[in-house]
């Protein structure tokens, strides 16, 4: 038995790196478009929270913004669990 | 001028505390005034990566609520006179953090201090955005690796959007570090290359970490990287980095191990 082949590799792996690259391009693209998207929702819903914060105690997790795209309108939805 | 950086990342453990640490420390080497600031609310660790931990006494929000002064809270290094750390709470509640009461330390630290690092929690959450609310640029942490290759787009979006300086109209400026690098890997298209990581992210690069055993060892110790062993891979790296942000013209590569043995046997796949 050959000592050395215990730590070389005896077939190369295929490289898959090429394929992250890829897959990431094709994903930050999207989740980029309309100015860096996910971004702004973020920023918003962080705002609500500052903003409710003021007044009342509650959890960021007690915060759920979501924005409905429909064809005519899409609907900010924003929801606040107020701890009884 | 002092001038604060956010050292962040979206993803967790990608070596922002590490990285925090030995840039502070590195700085403070070059006989710059450091700060080193703890924003992982409830689960602080910069302490103990720096080996402070039993010396906390007051933390970043006792001095937010006015409990405690600045001066109380910061501890300042055994091993350099000119390197202090404000350590993070441990208080379960991440909100006790006001936004008028970290505003008023950040311009504190300014009149103390060449350099205010913030080490920022994971996520994108409130931790995170007072972490880079009052930056005037920021160390985004990345590893090869694509859900931190994501993250840390995420973050870039963000820094523009949710600063103060963003609010101001002016930018903050952007220093791409990547981390746990492994060249070896990365040659044999295992792993995302640097430039593949820079032409994604395209934010200019402050340098690369090598993955080095160095570096647990250092954290084990309670030291950053860049004292425990200043001649090892990552400290060199770390160091070049800080002379970097130092306005240093350094030539980026990725350092290598110099003795390395096991990786001149193993055909490199140890170095
Ligand atoms: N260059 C590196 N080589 C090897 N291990 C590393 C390196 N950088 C960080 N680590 C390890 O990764 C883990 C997470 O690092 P840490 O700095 O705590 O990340 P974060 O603060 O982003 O969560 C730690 O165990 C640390 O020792
Ligand atoms: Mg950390």
């Amino acid at each position: 038995m050959n000592f050395f082949g215990l730590f070389k590799r005896s077939d190369p792996l295929p490289a898959t790196a090429p394929v992250a690259r890829e897959r990431l391009q094709v994903l930050l693209a999207h989740e980029r478009g309309s100015p860096r998207n996910s971004s702004k929702m973020v920023a918003l819903k962080e705002d609500i929270i500052d903003a409710i914060a003021r007044h009342m105690l509650v959890k960021p997790e007690a915060v759920k913004v979501k924005i409905d795209r429909r064809a005519e309108v899409s609907i900010l939805r924003i929801a606040v669990d107020i701890p009884a | 001028m002092a001038k604060v950086l956010v050292v962040t990342s979206g993803k967790g453990g990608v070596g922002k505390t590490t990285s925090t640490a030995a840039l502070g420390a590195a700085l403070a080497l070059n006989g710059q005034k450091v700060v080193v600031v703890d924003f992982d609310v409830g689960l602080r660790n910069l302490d103990l990566v720096m080996g402070a931990e039993r010396r906390v006494v007051y933390d970043l929000i006792n001095v937010a609520q006015g409990n405690a002064k600045l001066n109380q809270a910061l501890i300042r290094d055994k091993r350099l006179e000119n390197l202090a750390l404000l350590p993070a709470s441990q208080t379960r509640d991440k909100d006790a953090l006001s936004e008028k009461g970290l505003a008023r330390i950040i311009k504190e630290l300014r009149t103390l201090f060449d350099w205010v690092i913030c080490d920022s929690p994971a996520g994108i959450e409130r931790g995170a955005m007072m972490a880079m609310r009052h930056a005037d640029a920021a160390i985004i942490i990345t590893n090869p690796e694509v859900s931190s290759v994501r993250d840390s787009d995420r973050i870039i979006g963000l820094l523009d959007a949710k600063t103060e300086r963003a609010a101001r109209g002016e930018r903050v400026e952007k220093h791409l570090l990547i981390t746990r690098y492994d060249q070896a890997r990365a040659m044999r298209g295992e792993m995302l290359k640097k430039d593949d990581v820079l032409d994604i992210l395209s934010v200019p690069l402050l340098g690369i970490i090598p993955e080095s055993e160095q570096v647990l060892r250092a954290s084990n110790l309670g030291q950053p990287v860049t004292l425990a062993n200043p001649l090892s891979a990552p400290a060199r790296a770390y160091n070049d980095a800080a002379r970097r942000l130092m306005g240093d013209n350094l030539a980026i590569n990725v350092p290598l191990e110099r003795f390395n043995l096991l990786g001149r046997i193993f055909g490199g796949r140890a170095a």
